[in-house]
């Protein structure tokens, strides 16, 4: 039986097994969303901007492990899904857009609502694909899954004209793909795993560092398999966290621009790094020149690209993480070595030393409400197994440095590209493809409102989300950077005339509490998440100078941090980075 | 150091724009690039000269890798290889110049292919440094069009590029 172009599309979400979309109609996507409307295995997810069902899409990907979908209209319909698409790109989720577009015929006539959706998207996808052809709906449609989901994950758009979407074919969906330009690799090159081996265990101060990989590939266990095995110290960064238990003794929590005291100077420190699935990014190495002086690298990355990009490598290692990690553990069974106990001992002596440092500690006895605080208590209330979504600036540090993660795809934030706007539509992906989970976003009062008209798709789908809005009336992270480096010269980082944010979330339908005392904030907190029939907007009126500490600020490196005026030292001068 | 980069790709449309893309996203130099489909009319060849350091260079070969449509690349200045160029350049050629350029055109083993009233088109083929040599020779004249095709590439011997 012939079928359109569009009802092979939605054939062939059918086939990949997919069970919710996100998207908004238009013009050129009509017969798409026609064909749409004809079934029921597929749920559509109407967000209130492309921009949105992007980023729920990617929260869908980020929580399951599954590839998020999205379906727009053409010209601003796709425009609006460049941030979200880009945000997927930076963090390598896999993401398949697909994307209305004007009739073959008028491509290039700047017809109404006509961009050039591949080469708008083209830096910030893994592939695009221009359909031109009835016939290679279906092809594109496999391929697209296919790169998304495979090697180094990542979002691919294909651009479907309106006309061929109501053109007929016979419908083939092949069951799986090769290509020859395209064959990911996933075992590591023996050689190069022997050496990693022989550093590994000759290692006097090993430590390990983990990134995104780990979650991506599903390498939690082996990860966890591996560091216990040794005996060694763990890192993670931002993209990580989770991947590892937070809250086992061998975690030294994140590490970076933001991590901890322990964490960093054991990164300073060590004799050997092993890297696993991390990419060196700059808010990780901090200054490269004075980056892990002392160590000899092993880097496990799918992406040779990742490999030596910023920091030079002794044991470069391509290969899938999940299968790399199987491979060195299989080589430490084999040789039956141990690592030297004594060294080991002496190592996490200093460690411990230097945890008593205590780097994330915060003044407990305010009277005003401590940021951290409010995350300690959700981690606490949630038994730190909620999904936890966050936007970008102070809160979403607080939340990487407080809430201790034991599983991961549990925290869900834009690390990469760093995307204001980004945790509450990713929450409803997260939601939806857990929806009795408890699912929190994390958020600041600039952020929230960067994709605010969401909530009305959480109305729409009864998503009890609970917002957890850390008020203090700035961008927070540009103000510490302008009182760090600009003599406090506050340029336009103060929030005037905000919403009354529960006036705001009643109108959409929800609940809104505002929060003003400590006292008030288990209490508030408990509400919300007790409630699984309703989305709770809490508005936390926070203390408005706290800082995120420790800081390395442009320039320092991991052993040169700022800490919390309560902990020690902050240089008298700052410099300006 | 000059690095020239032959690449096996995909005949896709759009093909071009994501190397022409990745360099300009990254900051790497473009010298000269030319493209054309091969004898399989599914595959294009792209030769493209760049030039930085060595880690830069690795950065480059892993990121065109990285493209999809890009089925295998090879670093032609890592092995021995030979590299041509076609240029063709229309001069002035008026009284006394008129001889000399032929001259010179002979020294240089290139052909005029087309003599005006006042112009000559000469076809100069070999390496970019040749070209740029011939170049500076004809500083007797006035040079109107230079038209360069940039530089086509291959590896002597067993090592080749091909699917």
């Amino acid at each position: 039986m012939k079928l359109s172009g569009a009802e092979i599309l939605v054939r062939c979400l059918q086939e990949e097994g997919i069970d919710t979309i996100f998207g908004y109609p238009g013009g050129a996507a009509l017969h798409i969303y026609d064909a749409i409307y004809h079934q029921k295995q597929i749920r559509h997810v109407l967000t209130r901007h492309e921009q949105g069902a992007t980023h729920a899409a990617d929260g869908y990907a980020r929580a399951t492990g599954k590839p998020g979908v999205v379906v727009v209209t053409s010209g601003p319909g796709v425009t609006n899904t460049v941030t979200g698409i880009a945000t997927a790109y930076m963090d390598s989720i896999p993401l398949v857009v697909l994307s209305a577009q004007v009739p073959k015929q008028l491509i290039g006539d700047d017809a109404f609502q006509e961009v050039d959706a591949v080469g708008i998207t083209r830096p910030c996808v893994k592939h695009n694909i221009l359909v031109k052809d009835i016939d290679q709906v279906a092809l594109a449609i496999k391929k697209a899954f296919h790169i998304a989901s495979t090697g180094r994950p990542g979002p691919v758009l294909i651009d479907i004209p309106k006309d061929i979407t109501a053109e007929k074919t016979e419908f083939f969906y092949p069951e799986s793909i090769t290509m020859r330009s395209y064959a990911p690799r996933d075992k590591g090159h023996p050689k190069q795993i022997r050496r990693a081996l022989d550093l590994l265990l000759s290692a006097k101060r090993p430590i390990i560092y983990f990134g995104g990989g780990i979650i991506q590939a599903n390498a939690h266990q082996e990860l966890i398999e591996l560091v216990r095995m040794l005996g060694y110290p763990c890192t993670s960064t931002l993209m990580g966290l989770g991947g590892y238990p937070a809250t086992d003794q061998q975690f030294l929590g994140m590490l970076g621009m933001h991590g901890t005291y322990e964490s960093n100077m054991a990164m300073h420190e060590c004799d050997v790094l092993l890297a696993l699935g991390a990419r060196f990014d700059d808010r990780v190495t901090a200054e490269v020149s004075k980056f892990s002086p002392y160590a000899k690298i092993i880097h496990v990355d799918i992406d040779p690209s990742s490999i030596g990009k910023n920091v030079a490598v002794d044991v470069p290692i391509v290969g899938h993480v999940k299968t790399v990690i199987q491979e060195i553990i299989k080589g430490i069974k084999q040789r039956g070595d141990k690592p030297e106990a004594n060294d080991l001992a002496t190592w996490w002596k200093q460690i411990d030393a230097w945890r008593e440092k205590d780097s994330l500690s915060y003044d407990r006895a305010s009277d005003q409400i401590k940021p951290q605080f409010v995350v300690e208590k959700l981690c606490e209330i949630t038994g730190g197994d909620a999904f936890v979504t966050s936007d970008v600036g102070q809160h979403q540090m607080f939340t990487a440095q407080h809430y201790l993660f034991d599983k991961p795809r549990r925290w869900i934030n834009s690390g990469g590209l760093g995307t204001m706007g980004f945790g509450l539509p990713a929450a409803i992906g997260v939601q939806l493809a857990h929806p009795d989970s408890t699912v929190a976003c994390v958020t600041g009062e600039a952020s929230i409102m960067m994709c605010i008209q969401e909530l009305s798709t959480c109305r729409q789908f009864d998503l009890p989300l609970n917002l957890i809005c850390l008020n203090n009336r700035y961008m927070g992270m540009v103000r510490q950077w302008q009182e760090f480096f600009y003599d406090s010269r506050y340029s336009h980082s103060y929030m005037d005339a905000l919403p009354d944010f529960v006036s705001l979330a009643e109108s959409f339908g929800h609940v809104g509490i505002r929060i003003e005392k400590p006292g008030d904030v288990e209490g508030a907190l408990l509400q919300a998440i007790q409630d699984r029939s309703q989305l709770y907007f809490l508005d936390f009126i926070v203390d408005q100078s706290e800082n995120v500490y420790p800081m390395i600020a442009a320039g320092g490196g991991h052993n040169e941090m700022y800490l919390s005026p309560g902990t020690g030292d902050i240089p008298e001068e700052r410099e300006l980075a | 150091m000059k690095h020239i980069i032959s690449i096996l790709m995909e005949n896709e449309p759009g093909a071009l724009s994501r190397v022409a893309g990745l360099f300009s996203a990254r900051g790497y130099n473009i010298e000269s690039l030319s493209v054309a489909p091969t004898e399989d009319e599914t595959l294009s060849r792209l030769t493209l000269v760049t030039s930085g350091a060595d880690s830069v260079i690795e950065q480059i070969t892993k990121q065109l890798n990285k493209l999809v449509d890009v089925v295998r690349l090879m670093d032609l200045t890592e092995g021995s290889h030979i590299e041509r160029e076609l240029m063709l350049v229309k001069v002035q050629a008026v009284g006394e110049s008129r001889e000399e350029v032929k001259r010179i055109v002979d020294i240089f083993r290139g052909r005029i292919l087309d003599v005006g009233q006042a112009q000559y088109i000469i076809e100069m083929t070999g390496t970019s440094e040749k070209l740029n040599a011939f170049i500076s020779a004809l500083g007797i004249t006035e040079i109107i069009e230079v038209v360069r095709s940039g530089v086509s590439g291959v590896a002597r011997g067993d090592r080749s590029l091909r699917v």
